[in-house]
């Protein structure tokens, strides 16, 4: 197993010195999958968008494989809602997996054979290769959500950050989509998506993260995912009281 | 009618490449009121400077830039959302120089920059085609990867660390550049015809981004040519032929696109039909035949 590691620590995200999350810590490794769970509203996609840099962070660092990251970085990739994108864009799953390349060599570089090597493994691995041709409207809900697995494994990103990838897909779709982030974190990544099901937590993911503005548990399945930890994420009132204790504390600094 | 034929094609070329930006960025609504808040700039160009191509050039630039900026301004410092701070915007931009024309000493044709008259092409307005040419589609080439990144998805593009914002300012840039070019031939008002119309059709008839990046601008030029000898040769108004030419060949492929046609699409769906009849009256007939078979045992 690799010893890549994901370490979070002191992150707190404010919109307008409101905290959406504030004070996690964490030490994630690579070769796990983790859930992350937390109701509407705690924090999940923004706890996300911070580790990529698309929100300023308010204090903390988060460093990966030892060295500080400041924002935008090709190790970590984030997959937006499927909602959010534009599925009638004039792209060929095949061109969608290319544009993971195009960080890997810039504005100007040659798209070489290297390069249509890494999408050509990036397709196998996904299963997507009979599909390659297809325009990415043409697709099913699973099968789009590992097209832009697919893209961000080409874009050689060893974090993957999931934003409800499992939302709106049958039985059979998330059984193929559990299949190809377990084989992806198998292979040494690490795989992070926030989940809505909790059912089946524990046929998907290995460890989970419990979050409701603050880190509430983090830990392997088997121990944490418990009926304590879930009613302490979900029945708390988003910041308990928490808030207030803390914009008075950033006041008085 | 040669120097406009060259000038129709290369304003054609420029501003049907730019489409492609126009149509999957959705700035449909933005290029419109960039487009009528020229005229202001054209206006005071005209009465401080007189009537040199270059001023108006100059004036037309500032205007579309002061309302971009204060379309920013009004919608980041207030609830008023863009679009509305926009539409607002360019209505009050538009009538300020319907006003200041009709003020200007210099008696000016005001259809000519509302509609356009590329038969009056000059010298001059044709180096400023040319550069504006040599300028836009150059600098689209060159960020074709972060600008398709960007336009696929802005957030996941800015996680890798292509840079939005200023990507934006340099597309709305080069719309007010090539819209300033596109002023002489078909005017203010009919400038966004050009910009959406060839990709628009373009985006009906493939999955592909580069066709619809060279498609489009491929497209604008022939159909820009087309327009002009069509108002040569009946005597129309060119800025209008232009824009209804392009629009003709848009109708086109709505209806006839092979993918994305609306007509062929229901041809199609018929045709789908047809086949799970057949399919259905294929099972039937052996669902109907089974217990036959079951009693000739």
């Amino acid at each position: 197993m690799t010893t890549h590691h994901l370490e979070i620590k002191d992150l707190t995200v404010a919109y307008q010195r409101v905290p959406a999350v504030h004070h996690i810590s964490l030490d994630l490794h690579c070769g796990h999958c983790i859930a992350l769970l937390g109701p509407n509203g705690a924090g999940k996609t923004t706890f996300f968008k911070a580790l990529v840099g698309l929100v300023p962070k308010e204090t903390g660092e988060v460093s990966f494989g030892g060295h500080g990251k400041v924002g935008a970085d090709k190790d970590i990739a984030y997959l937006p809602q499927r909602s959010v994108i534009d599925w009638d864009f004039p792209v060929t799953v095949r061109g969608m997996v290319e544009m993971g390349r195009y960080m890997r060599i810039g504005n100007w570089g040659r798209f070489g054979k290297a390069d249509d090597d890494a999408v050509d493994l990036a397709l196998r691995t996904m299963d997507l290769a009979d599909l390659a041709d297809r325009q990415i409207s043409a697709l099913s809900g699973g099968q789009q959500q590992r097209a832009f697995l697919a893209r961000s494994l080409a874009q050689d990103a060893h974090v993957f950050l999931l934003d409800e990838p499992f939302t709106g897909l049958d039985k059979t779709a998330q059984d193929l989509l559990g299949q190809a982030i377990r084989k992806l974190a198998s292979a040494g990544n690490l795989v992070i998506a926030s989940h809505h099901d909790l059912k089946s937590v524990p046929e998907l993911f290995d460890q989970v993260i419990f979050l409701n503005g603050e880190l509430i548990a983090f830990g392997d399945t088997l121990e944490v995912f418990n009926e304590e930890n879930t009613a302490r994420t979900y029945r708390t009132h988003i910041f308990s009281g928490m808030h207030e204790h803390h914009s008075e504390l950033a006041r008085s600094t | 009618m040669q120097r406009a034929l060259f000038g129709c094609a290369l304003i054609g070329f420029t501003n049907g490449v730019l489409s492609a930006f126009i149509v999957l960025r959705r700035l449909a609504l933005m290029a419109d009121a960039m487009a009528h808040s020229l005229l202001p700039g054209v206006a005071v160009a005209l009465i401080l400077f007189g009537l040199a191509p270059g001023n108006l050039f100059f004036g037309a630039l500032v205007a579309a830039l002061l309302v971009g900026l204060g379309v920013q301004i009004i919608s980041g410092s207030s609830r008023i959302k863009e679009d509305t701070s926009l539409g607002l915007l360019f209505a009050c931009s538009f009538s300020l120089g319907l006003v200041l024309l009709s003020l200007s000493p210099a008696q000016v044709n005001v259809t000519h920059y509302l509609f356009g008259n590329i038969l009056g092409l000059s010298d001059s307005d044709l180096w400023i085609i040319y550069l504006i040419g040599f300028i836009v589609l150059p600098t689209l080439v060159a960020f074709q990867r972060p600008l398709l990144l960007m336009m696929f998805e802005p957030s996941v593009a800015a996680s890798q660390g292509v840079l939005v914002r200023l990507l934006n300012y340099l597309l709305m840039g080069l719309l007010v550049l090539s819209m300033i070019s596109s002023l002489q031939a078909v005017g203010v008002v009919l400038a966004l015809g050009m910009l959406i119309a060839p990709a628009a059709t373009i985006y009906l008839c493939s999955d592909s981004f580069a066709a619809m990046f060279w498609g489009g601008g491929i497209l604008g030029m022939i159909g820009s040519c087309l327009g002009l000898l069509v108002s040569y040769w009946l005597n129309l108004p060119s800025g209008a032929c232009i824009v209804l030419v392009l629009g003709v060949i848009f109708l086109l492929a709505y209806l006839l696109s092979p993918k994305y046609g609306v007509l062929s699409k229901f041809l199609r769906r018929r045709h789908l039909h047809e086949e799970s009849l057949a399919r259905w009256e294929e099972q039937s007939a052996i669902s109907s035949r089974a217990p036959n078979a079951s009693e000739e045992k």
